[in-house]
């Protein structure tokens, strides 16, 4: 775990430039160009409020103004779910650059977490801003720094595991996107973690997703204004270190096999 | 000899084969029988390099040999370190730099300015490194003008510079070189020759891997040479070229005689068809045999000086056409002719006893006709032979068009159809090296 570490930061330079390039050209040739990166999270957010506020009315009491509870979860679950569909392929498709440059595969499928970061921060002010207009923004928020670093650690850790072991086994790319989706309604997103009673079978299942305390943080942070999920967020963390271990070990393990089978 | 760069002892790669069910194997089957790890080795293996060892000295030039598929890129790849040895050890000392696809990793829709940075980081230079070698960099691509453009909107040639560009400016202790340099445009490659000329002088080490015998023997100070992943030979430059180049004619002559003994039987199988009409038009070179048979050439053999067959030749020597033919009831009407074509169809050489006024009397039962063509003065290609028995009127009795062939092989590539013996001289202000002693290589010893 630790040459991982040393590995991306040693390389972190040629990291750097491959998030910045992957953010380039992503819309380069594009109308909106980096607008998208603003435009995407409001379109999203467009879409989830029309189902929860028209369709399908959510009136919990304490989630409302309800598109803004959903903005606070749907931010940074689309950072996890992009980083990890993302770097699922990344291995396979950057197969020539593995074959015929040498250099530490793993910053690929890192580059994939930190270009979709970078989306995240980027959509955040846009967030933050609609939080200031409803009279929502809180001291808390300068916590934020916390849930983000225990999500990094998580989907960098699942990112590596993922992209490596997609390599002998392709079917994870089509699985994953299923599993990803499941995953999404496994986390109170879209719904109050707080209104689900305690001690029910339910409860106790969204309490082993690690993403539910990343998450809770967040909308505890931003929409709530008040913090006091210290221990959820701990128990996300030791998870992420543990999944960061276990997609290292992993990643080295099969780090010979990936020229060839790639 | 100074201490070696690069070691290799006993160095074997083993590449997994797929077979189709492989392929088709995925997670839920491997985790259903619980070999998800038995499922990552190997079942069926393909040993693409076996038993390999050799050393490269500090500053030395060093080519790897060897027919397509032989296991020179796999071994490239190994020294490279982008896969490792099945077994045996292989060591590098320094920073390698690995010219084994110019410009992979590209991304086509960001400039040229950025696919340098990220290029020459990935190869491993530091971004101070990375600025203070930019400028040269961009200057040997020649892409000045273009640098700021995406690299999609680039033509290949203008790829390949700016690929071997950062490549060669990464700075490396050890360059790993495959084949690149068979691409772009004359003056670019002097270029690239020229730089890595100056590798040389700089007491940096280089590792070839190149079908240009010529650059081989010009460049390199060893040699190794793969056959079927195995050393076939190893050591001098020449001698090594040498002995491959033996083992390449003598794989072609054998090629050429199954051929021509194939050709012959497919012709006997369709006899005496009519003369095409096209026939001796150039470039409607068509392979075939016609004939009344009255008098039929039986067999023919291409023999060299000392009377053995063989089918590669190289520039000067003796040639012998062997026919042996047989006229069932004897004929006084006859001529024998012969004629040489290039590959392409055209005509070479051409002739016949009537035309050198041999009067023909008479022809009965068996017989050997021969004719030797003293000093073959042709550059190096492959050569069809015509062979006829005919009336003086043309009407033939056995016309045996293209069905014969043997190839010159020569290290000079001069072109043309014929060589006339020639010699070079200078006098006054004109300073040049004689050639590296070459001489012919000896074929079929």
């Amino acid at each position: 775990m630790t040459s991982a570490i040393t590995t991306l930061v040693r390389y972190r330079a040629l990291v750097e430039s491959l998030v910045s390039r992957e953010l380039k050209a992503r819309y380069r040739g594009s109308v909106l160009g980096f607008v998208w990166s603003f435009v995407n999270p409001l379109l999203l957010l467009l879409t989830y409020t029309l189902v929860f506020t028209v369709i399908l009315p959510n009136r919990q009491p304490d989630i409302q103004p309800f598109f803004l509870f959903l903005f606070c979860g749907i931010l940074p679950w689309t950072w996890f779910q992009a980083s990890l569909s993302e770097s699922s392929g990344v291995l396979i498709a950057s197969s020539n650059l593995i074959k015929k440059v040498l250099f530490p595969a793993e910053v690929l499928p890192t580059v994939c977490v930190l270009a979709n970061l970078a989306h995240f921060l980027l959509g955040l002010p846009i967030l933050l801003l609609f939080l200031a207009w409803q009279g929502r923004l809180a001291w808390t928020a300068v916590l934020l720094p916390l849930p983000i670093l225990v999500q990094l650690v998580l989907t960098l850790g699942m990112a590596l595991f993922l992209s490596a072991l997609t390599v002998h086994f392709r079917d994870i790319q089509n699985i994953l996107h299923h599993v990803l989706h499941l995953w999404f309604f496994a986390t109170p997103v879209i719904y109050s973690y707080a209104a689900i009673a305690e001690g029910t079978p339910l409860r106790q299942a969204l309490r082993l997703n690690p993403m539910t305390h990343v998450i809770v943080t967040y909308q505890q942070m931003l929409f709530h204004g008040n913090v006091d999920h210290w221990r959820g967020l701990f128990l996300a963390l030791l998870v992420g270190v543990l999944a960061f271990a276990a997609g290292a070990f992993l990643f080295d393990r099969l780090r010979d096999t990936l020229p060839e089978e790639v | 000899m100074t201490k070696p760069v690069i070691v290799a002892q006993g160095v074997t790669k083993r590449y997994r084969r797929f077979a189709h069910k492989n392929q088709l194997r995925t997670l839920k089957s491997a985790l259903l029988t619980g070999s998800v790890l038995a499922g990552l080795r190997p079942e069926e293996t393909f040993t693409a390099l076996e038993d390999v060892s050799f050393e490269v000295a500090r500053g030395s030039t060093f080519a790897v040999i060897g027919e397509n598929g032989s296991g020179k890129s796999t071994l490239l790849k190994l020294v490279a370190g982008i896969t490792r040895p099945t077994r045996g050890s292989l060591s590098v000392v320094g920073r390698v730099s690995a010219l084994i696809e110019l410009g992979a990793g590209f991304h086509p829709e960001i400039s040229g300015r950025e696919n340098v940075a990220i290029n020459a980081m990935m190869l491993g230079l530091s971004r101070k490194e990375l600025e203070c070698s930019y400028d040269a960099i961009v200057d040997f691509a020649e892409l000045r003008d273009f640098i700021d453009a995406p690299v999609k909107t680039y033509s290949s040639g203008m790829y390949m510079r700016l690929g071997f560009a950062v490549a060669i400016h990464v700075d490396p202790d050890v360059l790993l070189i495959d084949e690149v340099l068979a691409v772009g445009d004359e003056a670019f490659t002097r270029k690239c020759l020229d730089k890595i000329a100056e590798f040389r002088r700089r007491g940096k080490t280089i590792l070839f891997v190149t079908h240009s015998l010529g650059l081989v023997e010009k460049m390199c100070d060893d040699v190794l040479w793969l056959s079927h992943g195995r050393t076939r030979g190893r050591g001098d430059a020449k001698r090594v070229v040498d002995s491959y180049l033996t083992y390449v004619a003598g794989g072609e002559e054998a090629l050429l005689r199954s051929r021509s003994v194939a050709d012959a039987a497919q012709a006997e199988a369709a006899p005496a068809t009519d003369a095409p009409a096209d026939a001796g038009a150039p470039g409607a070179y068509r392979a075939g045999r016609w004939g009344s048979r009255e008098v039929e050439i039986r067999s023919v053999r291409l023999l060299d000086a000392r009377d053995r067959e063989r089918h590669v030749f190289v520039p000067g020597e003796t040639l012998t056409l062997a026919l042996s033919v047989r006229a069932a009831a004897p004929v006084s009407d006859f001529v024998f002719g012969i004629g040489l074509f290039a590959a392409d169809g055209t005509c070479v050489y051409g002739t016949n006893t009537d035309i050198e006024d041999w009067a023909a009397r008479r022809l009965e039962g068996e017989a050997e006709v021969r004719l030797t063509l003293e000093g073959l003065h042709l550059v190096e290609g492959t050569y069809l032979v015509d062979l006829a028995a005919h009336k003086r009127d043309g009407t033939p009795y056995d016309y045996l068009r293209g069905l014969h062939s043997f190839r010159v092989k020569s290290r000079v590539k001069d072109v043309g159809i014929y060589r006339p013996l020639h010699r070079w001289s200078f006098t006054g202000g004109a300073e040049l090296d004689p050639p590296a002693e070459r001489g012919e290589m000896e074929i079929g010893e």
